[in-house]
């Protein structure tokens, strides 16, 4: 089993809309969206959800006012300043560590499990999908991360497919950190500005410290040819396999609109040309 | 006033935003990049820096001479941070979340506390404007104590401006919470729409008032617009897409660099902000 984890270090560099374009071209392959936070691969999927649970996880304290004394022990211990002079617990800075129900001479204090979010199995037209929607506000986004790629990996030996396509999450923070352990190999998408290559710099930090190996393609490449050099440069040092460049094409955009991968919109389009180039040459490195 | 500038979707234009008001207006402002895992503001900005500090979490150490190998710090750890395997104990201290309960808990006063670094803040200015970011630890998987440690800096007499990070879990919130305003920048696409529609949802839970910036508003559809109607959010500011606003972007000039008149437009922004804020 293969799992390729799509990352960007910044958010919005075109991470889902070439993922899309691989499930288009890939053979036998679950797909799994690991951007729980803010989850986007299924405007493109329309999957249909085969099964639906709750993802259960972290505690809050909550403090009942009929058995507290108020004797103050909870505020002292609590590192977050969480519980109010009126012995309320502010449910959505509550770090769940439990010190206060630990110590709670009344027993005064519940710590029941929270429900945030919900995992889904479900069919597409290029396949199964793992995929979650995390509650707005809500924490462990990086256990969700873990779950869904527990799951869909599950999911494709039961299915007895071989590869995982992972859409993962921005940023280099916990649910990054979640979707990169036992990956076969990132593939960082940058895109060529000041921006993109600062933070595909630390991205790219990211995979060489966690030891996963890294490959890269610069997305809208035309837009600072310069830039996007620099961009393969640094990759180059650090050993990340440069697998292609992407052109600014406004049919990405378009075929978002329409729900479609580009390869269903345009399959003619450079845009196109240039994944299906890149996929073709993924696609055999993960053979060896 | 502390405005927080917040997607939902990542690279929708926030920094863009952020920086190009931040530098626009006349009034005492100062910017607070809290996107500590990816910080993009200094790019444009370019400050000189004049501060740096390391900004560390308390992870717990044990001395194994007092220890008497009883459990209850592992009972204690709901992060399963320090456990107890056969004749010793193990601290994993990058699992640690820093709540104090195994060395509260330990009868042997055996747990003391040293620190993990979290990452660090640096301070400095350009012309009047005070600028502060964060920069996550690579590595490090916690980013709300060091975005708190960053919003520390906030000064009560000046304009507040934060460059919140993507998504709508902790981080965004730690840079969302006690803001007078929340300005969501988004794009009009299905995946700009459906982020939004999640940030919009955490703004309420919050309780704060918001308004919308669309970047590249005419490179999809009318559905952000239609939205934020029904939703009565104002769209207070549209960027249509310009080759030559992405490419000066690219070379990290902003905005009113390359078409001073956008100065008025932002300025426009925030006395718009200032009115539905109060």
């Amino acid at each position: 089993m293969k799992e390729i984890v799509i990352i960007s270090g910044k958010g919005g560099t075109g991470k889902t809309s070439i993922i899309s374009a691989f499930a288009s071209l890939a053979k036998s392959k679950v797909l799994c969206d690991a951007d729980v936070d803010a989850a986007d691969l299924h405007l493109i999927m329309a999957p249909e959800v085969k099964e639906r649970h709750d993802f259960d996880s972290g505690n809050t304290a909550i403090i009942n006012p009929d058995k507290c004394t108020e004797c103050g022990l909870c505020r002292d211990l609590c590192r977050w300043d969480v519980i109010s002079e009126d012995f309320v617990v502010d449910k959505m800075d509550c770090e769940g560590c439990g010190v206060c129900y630990y110590f709670c001479p009344e027993k005064a204090i519940e710590f029941p499990i929270n429900t945030c979010g919900e995992w889904f199995i479900s069919d597409t037209r290029f396949g199964p999908m793992a995929h979650a929607s995390l509650g707005i506000a809500e924490e462990n986004s990086g256990k969700l991360v873990s779950l869904i790629r527990k799951e869909g990996r599950e999911l494709a030996e039961k299915k007895n497919l071989d590869l995982l396509l992972t859409d993962g999450p921005p940023g280099v923070g916990c649910p990054v950190i979640a979707s990169l352990g036992g990956a076969s190999a990132v593939l960082i998408v940058a895109e060529p500005t000041v921006s993109g290559k600062h933070d595909m710099e630390r991205v790219t930090e990211l995979a060489e410290f966690f030891k996963v190996p890294a490959m890269l393609c610069v997305n809208k490449f035309d837009i600072n040819p310069d830039m996007g050099k620099a961009i393969e440069a640094f990759a180059k040092e650090k050993n990340v396999r440069v697998m292609g460049r992407v052109p600014f094409d406004p049919a990405f955009t378009h075929a978002m609109v329409e729900g479609k991968t580009i390869v269903e919109f345009d399959e003619q389009g450079q845009g196109s040309q240039a994944v299906k180039a890149i996929w073709e040459d993924l696609s055999k490195s993960l053979e060896n | 006033m502390i405005i927080s500038i917040a997607s939902g979707k990542g690279g929708t234009g926030k920094t863009t935003v952020a920086t190009n008001l931040a530098v626009s207006l006349d009034s005492k402002v100062q910017i607070l990049d809290c996107d500590v895992e990816e910080p993009n503001a200094h790019l444009f900005i370019r400050p000189h820096m004049e501060e740096t500090r390391t900004i560390t979490t308390p992870v717990p150490e044990v001395d194994m001479e007092k220890c008497n190998l009883c459990g209850k710090c592992g009972e204690i750890c709901q992060f399963r941070a320090i456990v107890v395997i056969g004749e010793t104990v193990l601290p994993f201290v990058e699992m640690c979340h820093s709540c104090g309960g195994c060395m509260e808990v330990c009868p042997e006063k055996a747990i003391t506390e040293t620190t993990r670094e979290l990452g660090r803040i640096e301070r400095g200015h350009r012309n009047g404007l005070e600028f502060v970011h964060g920069k996550l630890r690579i590595g490090e998987a916690m980013s709300p104590p060091l975005i708190k440690s960053v919003r520390q800096y906030t000064r009560p007499d000046v304009l507040t401006i934060i460059d919140a990070p993507p998504g709508t879990s902790c981080p965004v919130i730690a840079s969302m919470k006690g803001a007078d305003f929340v300005l969501l920048v988004t794009e009009p696409t299905p995946f700009g729409l459906h982020d939004l529609k999640l940030a919009i949802g955490a703004v309420r839970i919050l309780g704060i008032p918001c308004g919308l910036v669309i970047n590249r508003s005419d490179i999809g559809d009318d559905r952000v617009l239609d939205y934020a109607k029904k939703e009565s959010v104002p769209v207070l500011m549209e960027i249509p897409f310009d080759r030559k606003i992405a490419e000066a972007y690219s070379r990290g000039d902003m905005i009113v660099e390359v078409m001073p008149e956008w100065q008025e437009k932002f300025v426009q922004l925030y006395q718009d902000i200032e009115r539905i804020a109060g």
